[in-house]
């Protein structure tokens, strides 16, 4: 802490504003009340630092019809919060026009959203991260799940979401892009599932017996 | 025929190997995907609990099974519903020796488990074991679950394996345990900061996605801490000049870019290492000149790290150079189609403002058309940036645009937050008095509970002190400006509960002040006031305080006063009140109407509230008092603090003391805080004293002596909270010392409570240009506005504001609708989501039953074989070159996005289809009812013949 406030005090006033636009307004609004100078920094740079940590806060996949197809939520959510958001979300996303900026400003945060074919995948951001970058995750995501899946669809996702999972576990942990590569990830990926191969062998025959009972 | 429907899903389920899963939760996932409302989906989920927590129940489930169990788990849970009575099965299965259930229990834990929760005492050992296993995998499933559910107290207990992982031979093991690290760091810095150096050795890993990865957990640390790493400039400087110069292998480029997450990561550090540090700047020049070059702005990852550098830009000391590329690279975004790049322009015309103030000149067409635009998200960053460049030319400008948005919008949150940038704008360049006050009129009008109540205090002192200059004249004008607007609004309908006391207070202080109103109309209407807001008593306190402070001027004067029938009635109503604040407030109107003149005066003197209160901490005044009772024999006042350590010395005393600790245990909180150490006269006579006169006379007297001091001022009151704690005890019982204390303290409660920055005063002023005249010609008026926001943007406004506004914190109260005096501008309708009944879009295609068009589509199914083709030459065409090479990917995804990727435009071209793979999987899944936005009905054919 001691440092940070060496850091910052050794900015100037004028760059001090020019940090602070990277806040939440409502920090800063509260912090320049602070008639303290002193206190004023040290408050700033606690807001400041809390910023800094960018991340992605969850990553939600929800079909055109407001069905969720995926969930994950780095930061900690109640089961009730996450419905909540899952629904004002979807709300508005689902709503929004073909043209418009792929971001929204909500509660503070920025969620950056994506459509494919019928499904959009958004992830919810801090406010001062890069969007564009975060547009390009989900791409990235995207394109692991293309090659992975062979031209995947809503249905792969829908009734492999568990694999959806894996891969998203390989791409983002803890909120943050651990893989840009996509031949790691695939790599990675098929590794684990080398292992499973006996066991979806036998399972594949089942379910053709079970087909082939039914007909 | 609709035997031969199931036969065809039965089929196509055969056919797709069923990927997997079983029969049973191929129909939960069907019939989820045919509910057609939330209730069904509903019901079938929890039919389908019932299902589960019985066949979790039953003995011996084998292992498969239960793998699949989990997995329905997993999807009850992320429908939104408890899934909890089967978390114990999922930890359970992490223990398993199978990877491939391992691999699944992990997966679920992660799902369900957050690290707060019960049962994450009974993985930790799991996890342990599983760090130390031979196999990777097993360590990186592992691995994922350390990073979502190890908490500080668990840390420890893995900390030694994950750092022995970091020198593991797997490059995926590697990376994994630094971002576990980095979690650590996160949860609970002190616990790793002795590994800290671990991360700059891991920067020069062989492997370039460890590298990447130790990027995330730098980050943070040099944003802690910039000094300490300092000596890193060079080799990050070193790293992304590799990066661009293509060093790193191929697979880590995307759409033709070298490492763009990389090279992201490494300019947002390398702007925290720069930040004002001119020899840091100099290194990086060179590289962020190459970087302007070599992007491709046609692809989107080439903007991103565009404007990476942009903000980079905004952070160091830059040169000439570097800010006349940045400027370039924002004047393309803004001149661009696509909304995301304008967006990202306005974004970084909002962080170059700061460093060049003329930038924002030459796109002032392209700023206001973004203000004008039907994106919210675009509106509210150009309002963002339009708050940035604000200065006491413009303001009135932006400030007007700022409230009629703030009135369109019904989000409580960004309502909130442009609230009170309008009142701090208002505050540090409001032009007048008479501009200051419309504008927070407006404000809490149409935000009143979402605003600080910091803000109402600082205008209610705005309105008591005026704007700090001597001139009585122009004070009294403000505020019957203010009281003018006041009794004009009063009467509307359901006003903000915060800007009610507000008018209430000023049409106490200052209504009948100047004579233009009679007491009686300012009564009646506050009378109105208590009456139609009865359930708030926040309002009906003030009401009544207001009430109090009319008739006491009135009464003062030497006008006969004529108490309102209804406000007679309210007052009696009041004395009955549940609440003990409005009761005591009646008693002591009633109390003060029956008072005389000269009394009323001292008690509440016209316009006081600016006055200072000097609390005489010593209760002086009582000296001559106390003297007089010592004299007669009374016991002189020990304090507490000198009782207790007098307590072994004699036992009379002692006796006392114990009387005291008991009265202790009664006292409340407040009563405690003043602490009895004030220095005081009387204690320096250490004397113990037994009881008697203890209790007993104190409190006659001084309410004697306080009412004698009444007359002479209205500070003397106050003191009465000197004498309350002073002899150390609640002083409830004299109710006329109360009565009489109180009113003092409401009447300059304000400015007491409004400990806020001072007001801004800005004297400059400007006349209000009549900007709603300027509506009509768009062209014309666009100019203007340009005009007006940007004119003499020369001089930098910004860094001279004063820092006073009031604070405020995002609250969730119910907005009021706003009175739609402007028109509404693209409001979002929130319809409820998962309301299946209705479609939702045009391109829904969920209602058609596919087999009553198969005729038709049949036909189009071939026409469109051919077209899609077209589409496929469109997106090669449309998108540039970078992303025609890739096209073995993007043909393939092309599949999956209808919008075509690489260019902006979200064309709405319903994707064409083209592989018999993906039509089967189309199919299937408008047989589960999931219905995919294009219509596809190979499969069909292939079914029926």
């Amino acid at each position: 802490m001691y440092f940070q406030v060496q850091f910052v005090a050794s900015v100037s006033a004028e760059e001090f504003t020019l940090l602070s636009s990277c806040f939440p307004r409502s920090c800063t609004f509260y912090l320049v009340l602070c008639i303290n100078l002193f206190l004023f920094f040290l408050l700033a740079q606690e807001s400041w630092v809390g910023v800094l940590y960018f991340q992605i806060h969850f990553v939600l996949l929800v079909s055109r019809q407001g069905k969720v197809r995926l969930t994950k939520w780095y930061s900690p959510y109640t089961q009730k919060e996450r419905s909540k958001v899952i629904r004002e979300l979807s709300g508005v996303i689902l709503n929004r026009g073909p043209k418009l900026c792929n971001f929204i400003e909500w509660r503070g945060y920025k969620v950056v959203y994506k459509r494919y074919a019928s499904l959009y995948f958004c992830m919810c951001i801090d406010e001062a991260d890069n969007e564009l970058e975060v547009l390009e995750i989900i791409h990235h995501y995207v394109e692991i799940l293309d090659r992975y899946f062979g031209s995947v669809c809503e249905l792969d996702l829908i009734f492999n979401f568990h694999k959806a999972y894996y891969i998203l576990d390989e791409l983002l942990i803890a909120g943050e892009l651990q893989e840009s590569s996509k031949k790691t990830v695939a790599r990675i990926i098929s590794a684990q599932d080398q292992l499973v191969e006996a066991a979806k062998e036998e399972a594949s025959s089942i379910s053709n017996i079970i087909a082939q009972a039914t007909k | 025929m609709e035997q031969l429907k199931t036969i065809g899903r039965e089929l196509a389920m055969g056919s797709q190997g069923g990927f997997g899963q079983s029969k049973e939760f191929l129909d939960l996932v069907k019939s989820i995907g045919e509910s057609r409302s939330k209730a069904e989906e509903d019901r079938i989920v929890l039919s389908e609990i019932d299902i589960l927590k019985r066949k979790l129940l039953e003995p011996d489930v084998p292992k498969r099974k239960m793998k699949e169990y989990i997995i329905r788990l997993v999807y009850i849970e992320m429908l939104g519903h408890d899934a909890s009575f089967g978390y114990i099965h999922a930890v359970k299965m992490t223990h398993d020796d199978n990877l491939l259930l391992k691999r699944t229990g992990y997966l679920a834990v992660t799902l369900f488990l957050d690290e707060d929760h019960d049962l994450i005492i009974l993985i930790v050992n799991t996890i342990q074991k599983d760090l130390r296993s031979d196999n990777y995998l097993v360590v990186c499933a592992a691995l994922n679950a350390v990073c979502r559910l190890i908490n500080e107290e668990t840390i420890p207990a893995v900390l030694p394996q994950v750092v022995d992982l970091l020198n593991h031979g797997k490059e995926a093991v590697r990376k994994k345990a630094i971002m576990a690290l980095h979690r650590f760091h996160r949860k609970s810095p002190s616990s790793v900061s002795h590994l800290v150096s671990n991360f700059r050795r891991k920067l020069c890993d062989s492997d370039p996605g460890v590298m990447g990865a130790t990027l995330c957990p730098l980050f943070d640390l040099i944003s802690e801490d910039v000094a300490s790493y300092k000596d890193l400039v060079s080799s990050f400087v070193g790293i992304l000049k590799q990066v661009t110069e293509r060093k790193l292998p191929k697979s880590y480029d995307y759409h033709q870019m070298p490492a763009p997450f990389i090279q992201i990561k490494l300019l947002k550090i390398m702007a925290l290492l720069s930040s004002g540090d001119k020899s840091a700047s100099d290194m990086m020049y060179m590289v962020l000149g190459d970087l302007f070059r070599k992007c491709d702005s046609s692809t989107n990852i080439g903007n991103a790290i565009l404007y990476e550098c942009i903000r980079c830009i905004s952070c160091i000391i830059p040169s000439p150079k570097l800010l006349e590329d940045a400027a370039e690279a924002i004047s393309k975004f803004l001149k661009s189609d696509s909304h995301n790049l304008k967006y990202m322009g306005i974004d970084g015309l909002g962080r170059l403002i700061k460093i060049s103030s003329d930038i924002a000149e030459q796109h002032q067409l392209a700023v206001i058309d973004c203000l004008e635009d039907p994106d919210d998200t675009l509106k509210r960053k150009t309002f963002e940036l339009l708050y940035k460049m604000t200065k006491s030319s413009n303001v009135e400008v932006i400030v007007d645009r700022m409230i009629d948005y703030m009135i369109s919008i019904n989000d409580n949150h960004y309502k909130t937050e442009i609230a009170s940038r309008c009142v701090e704008l208002a505050e540090q360049f409001a032009p007048s008095n008479q501009w200051f006050i419309q504008i927070m009129n407006k404000v809490f009008e149409h935000a009143g509970d979402l605003v600080n109540i910091k803000v109402a205090h600082n205008l209610m002192r705005l309105i008591a002190e005026g704007f700090g200059e001597d001139d009585d004249d122009a004070d009294n004008k403000l505020r019957l400006s203010a009281v003018e607007s006041y009794l004009q609004i009063i009467s509307e309908p359901k006003l903000p509960s915060l800007f009610l006391q507000v008018i209430s207070w000023v049409l106490g202080e200052y209504g009948t002040a100047d004579g233009k109103y009679s007491a009686s109309y300012i009564s009646g209407k506050l009378c109105d006031v208590a009456d139609a807001y009865s359930s708030d008593e926040t309002v009906k306190g003030y009401a009544v305080s207001a009430l109090m402070k009319i008739y006491a001027f009135e009464i003062a004067s030497g006008r006969k006063v004529d108490v309102l029938p209804e406000c007679q009635s309210l007052i009696e109503e009041l004395l009955a009140s549940h609440s003990t604040d409005l009761q005591q407030r009646a008693y002591e109107l009633q109390a003060l109407l029956a008072l005389d003149a000269r009394a009323v005066e001292s008690i509440l003197p016209l316009d006081a509230s600016c006055e200072d209160i000097e609390v005489d901490k010593d209760l002086s005044f009582l000296n001559g008092y106390i003297q007089q009772a010592i004299e007669s024999g009374a016991q002189p006042y020990v304090s507490e603090r000198e009782r207790s350590g007098g307590m072994f010395e004699t036992t009379d005393y002692h006796s006392q003391d114990h009387h005291e600790v008991t009265s202790h245990a009664l006292r409340f909180e407040a009563y405690e805080l003043p602490k009895p150490s004030v220095p005081s006269q009387p204690s320096a006579a250490l004397v113990p004293v037994p009881e008697p006169s203890y209790y007993s006379e104190p409190h006659q007297p001084i309410s004697t002596s306080s009412s004698v001091s009444e007359r002479e001022s209205s500070e003397i009151k106050l003191r009465l909270d000197g004498v309350k704690q002073k002899w150390g005890r609640p002083s409830y019982q004299s109710s006329t010392s109360a009565s009489s204390s109180t009113p003092p303290q409401a009447a300059n409660g304000t400015s007491t409570h409004s400990d806020g920055g001072g007001v801004a005063s800005s004297s400059s002023s400007k006349p209000r240009s009549s900007y709603e005249s300027k509506k009509p010609e768009i062209d014309h008026e666009k100019q203007r506005l340009a005009a007006s926001l940007f004119g003499g943007s020369s001089s930098s406004s910004r860094s001279d504001r004063k820092s006073s506004s009031g604070g405020h914190k995002p609250a969730k109260g119910t907005a009021n609708k706003p009175l739609a005096t402007v028109p509404k501008e693209s409001p979002i309708p929130v319809p409820d989501l998962l309301d299946f009944d209705e479609p939702t879009g045009t391109s829904d295609v969920a209602a058609t039953d596919p087999f009553k068009e198969l005729e038709g589509l049949m036909e189009s199914s071939r026409q469109d074989g051919g077209g899609s083709t077209d589409v496929m030459g469109l997106y090669s065409t449309d998108a540039s070159a970078p992303v025609k090479t890739t096209t073995s990917v993007d043909s393939l995804l092309s599949e999956l996005s209808d919008s075509s990727r690489g260019t902006y435009h979200q064309s709405q071209t319903t994707k064409g289809p083209n592989s018999k793979e993906a039509l089967e999987k189309d199919a299937l899944v408008r047989q589960m009812g999931v219905n995919p936005t294009s219509q596809n009905p190979t499969l069909f054919k292939d079914l029926l013949g």
